[in-house]
């Protein structure tokens, strides 16, 4: 049962309620309720077509957001089995808007590392909304600096509105600690799978997105700056967001066709929130199976090709 | 004699008074031009640095006549058809013909107190010295060079942070610049970075951080996010002096404050350092 709906999907809340409560509650035997059971039923899956076959980027965003989203500790534990976490940056504090740790993966020991998000108030408070302070991207660099060691496998889950913008973050050096994780992980000499599961915001997400496979959720976005941000700053109003959301080209499907990505993860029809078990079955599907074509890459060309792969990005002419 | 040579233009020999004279942005201070310039654009009643130029820095710590550029034919192309009040195309050929830059970054080689570098540096006056494509390719060719002749690297910065023109290319210049800085580390050679004001966003959290020895100078703004961000976030009013040079230092953020006028000399003493 979905239980929170966004505006967009208003329609089809009022059908997937009324469908929900007959379920629970009208007698099993009426033909009329059957009947209506029916109708209801092919409403909501065309009115579910109708609204998710065409998403603007919008609309994404928000879904990308969606309290409901399943988040990195929801994928940790629905795909790899004895996951042990690892806490604290070993200077200050632990974060606990990066969660990080060994797990196995069809039997074989990886380091995890994303973002942690909150579900409730009292969560969100304590995961700070998914944005690290600088004590959370040393935390992250430790264990993938521990993977590296032990020639593990790295898969990252990126899914933060941006680093955290405070008076102690900017004293412990939040840009330094982005600018580190971004040149040691192009540097670990092990496979590093990375999965945008929700928001990728700014240089926060890149924090733990350097990798040799940058994987996305259908409904997830990636982006320098949030639309929000983009609009107060371009269009000089932060409620013009939609239209920052369509310039940007922030979604799935644009990146890559502009090749930033390397492969879109499909989601459950109305998205990843509707069916935790079936998105963390595609993910899962998908890392294994990229991290198989990378097993056996040598040390030397997995690192030349992850070189190559950032050094490429960018648009520009020479005139 | 002038630090930096200045082409003579008609309305530099008009003799207005905005033209003999500037004033402080600190101390309010009318000082006359030709001493400002003579003080390498540094104000000699509060030491406020003025904001130079790209050419004025290189005339700063580069020996005359060594500095040889590189890749001056890069520009940027609006590749995503961006368009916010302005279109993005637009704003590259305004800010083309103000700066007669393609750019926001210009690079090449020179010697510093005989010792050779490979030097970057950011140029304000064109989009806010905003990181995008050409800046980040420049860059990654700059450290390959430095790679290829074995000699370190120097980039001096002065940015608002990404440009969001270019959307994720913009974003994945931080990713493409600290590769290359991950090569030229595993070489052991040298990468100095030199912040001046201002320095901010996905350029402070990439190559702006990542030296080796890390020069600010004096009053510069360096941070993450923005001040006006944090204020907006925190809710409350921030602490005296934040973001600037002199709290970094004592927060341990950056190495060294270097005033301009000594800025060639330590970078010299530095390179002696690293280098020998
Ligand atoms: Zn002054």
């Amino acid at each position: 049962m979905v239980k929170h709906y966004l505006d967009f999907e208003k329609p089809l809340m009022v059908l997937e309620r009324e469908y929900e409560e007959l379920q629970r509650f009208a007698p099993r035997n009426d033909p009329k309720v059957s009947a209506r059971i029916e109708r209801l039923e092919k409403m909501i899956a065309k009115e579910r077509e109708d609204i998710y076959a065409q998403l603007s980027p919008w609309q994404r965003t928000h879904l990308s957001r969606h309290i409901d989203r399943p988040h990195t500790l929801d994928y940790i534990h629905l795909i790899f089995e004895d996951f042990m976490e690892l806490h604290g940056d070993r200077g200050f504090m632990d974060d606990p808007a990066i969660v990080g740790g060994f797990a196995r993966l069809e039997g074989e020991t990886v380091v995890v590392v994303g973002h942690q998000k909150g579900r409730d108030v009292k969560d969100m408070g304590y995961r700070n909304f998914g944005m690290s302070h600088p004590e959370g991207y040393r935390k992250a660099l430790r264990i993938m600096e521990l993977a590296a060691r032990f020639k593990k496998p790295i898969i990252t889950m990126i899914d933060t509105p941006g680093a955290y913008p405070g008076v102690g973050a900017e004293e412990r050096g939040q840009a330094g600690a982005i600018a580190r994780n971004l040149r040691e992980m192009a540097s670990f000499p092990v496979p590093i799978i990375v999965v945008v599961i929700g928001e990728g915001g700014s240089g926060g997400a890149l924090a733990i997105g350097v990798g040799d496979k940058i994987l996305m959720l259908e409904n997830a976005i990636y982006s320098v700056i949030s639309p929000e941000g983009c609009a107060a700053i371009l269009w000089r109003d932060g409620s013009k967001g939609s239209l920052a959301a369509e310039a940007l080209k922030m979604t799935a499907a644009d990146l890559l066709r502009l090749g930033i990505i390397d492969e879109i993860i499909p989601e459950p029809l109305g998205g990843a929130h509707r069916d935790y078990h079936v998105v963390a079955a595609h993910v899962k599907e998908a890392v294994v199976r990229n991290l198989g074509a990378l097993k056996d890459v040598p040390e030397e060309k997995l690192l030349a090709d992850r070189y190559k792969l950032f050094r490429r990005m960018g648009t520009f002419q020479e005139k | 004699m002038t630090w930096f040579k200045k082409k003579e233009t008609p309305s530099q020999a008009d003799k207005s008074a905005d033209v003999l004279w500037s004033k402080c942005n600190a101390c309010q201070e009318i000082i006359y031009k030709k001493e400002l310039e003579r003080n390498f654009s540094v104000c000699p009643k509060c030491n406020y640095h003025f904001p130079i130029k790209a050419q004025e820095r290189i005339a700063v710590v580069a020996d005359e006549g060594t500095f040889t550029e590189f890749d001056s034919t890069l520009a940027p192309v609006d590749s995503l058809m961006f368009r916010d009040l302005k279109k993005y195309s637009e704003r590259i050929a305004e800010a083309q013909q103000k700066t007669g830059l393609r750019d926001a970054f210009i690079t090449g080689r020179c010697e510093i107190n005989r010792l050779p570098a490979m030097v970057g540096v950011f140029d304000f006056d064109f989009l806010g010295g905003s990181l995008g494509s050409v800046v980040g390719e420049k860059i990654a060719r700059m450290v390959e060079k430095a790679i290829d002749e074995k000699m370190a690297a120097i980039i001096f910065t002065s940015s608002g942070g990404a440009r969001m023109q270019e959307g994720i290319f913009s974003l994945m210049q931080m990713a493409k610049t600290s590769a290359a800085l991950s090569l030229l580390r595993r070489e052991r050679l040298p990468y100095i970075s030199v912040l001046t004001d201002p320095t901010l966003g996905g350029v402070t959290a990439s190559f702006g951080m990542l030296g080796d020895v890390i020069v600010a100078e004096p009053g510069a703004m360096i941070g993450f996010a923005g001040p006006r961000v944090i204020k907006a976030t925190i809710k409350a009013d921030l602490p005296p002096g934040f973001q600037r040079a002199e709290y970094l230092l004592q927060h341990g953020v950056i190495d060294l404050i270097v005033g301009r006028r000594t800025l060639k000399a330590t970078l010299g003493k530095l390179l002696g350092f690293l280098y020998q």
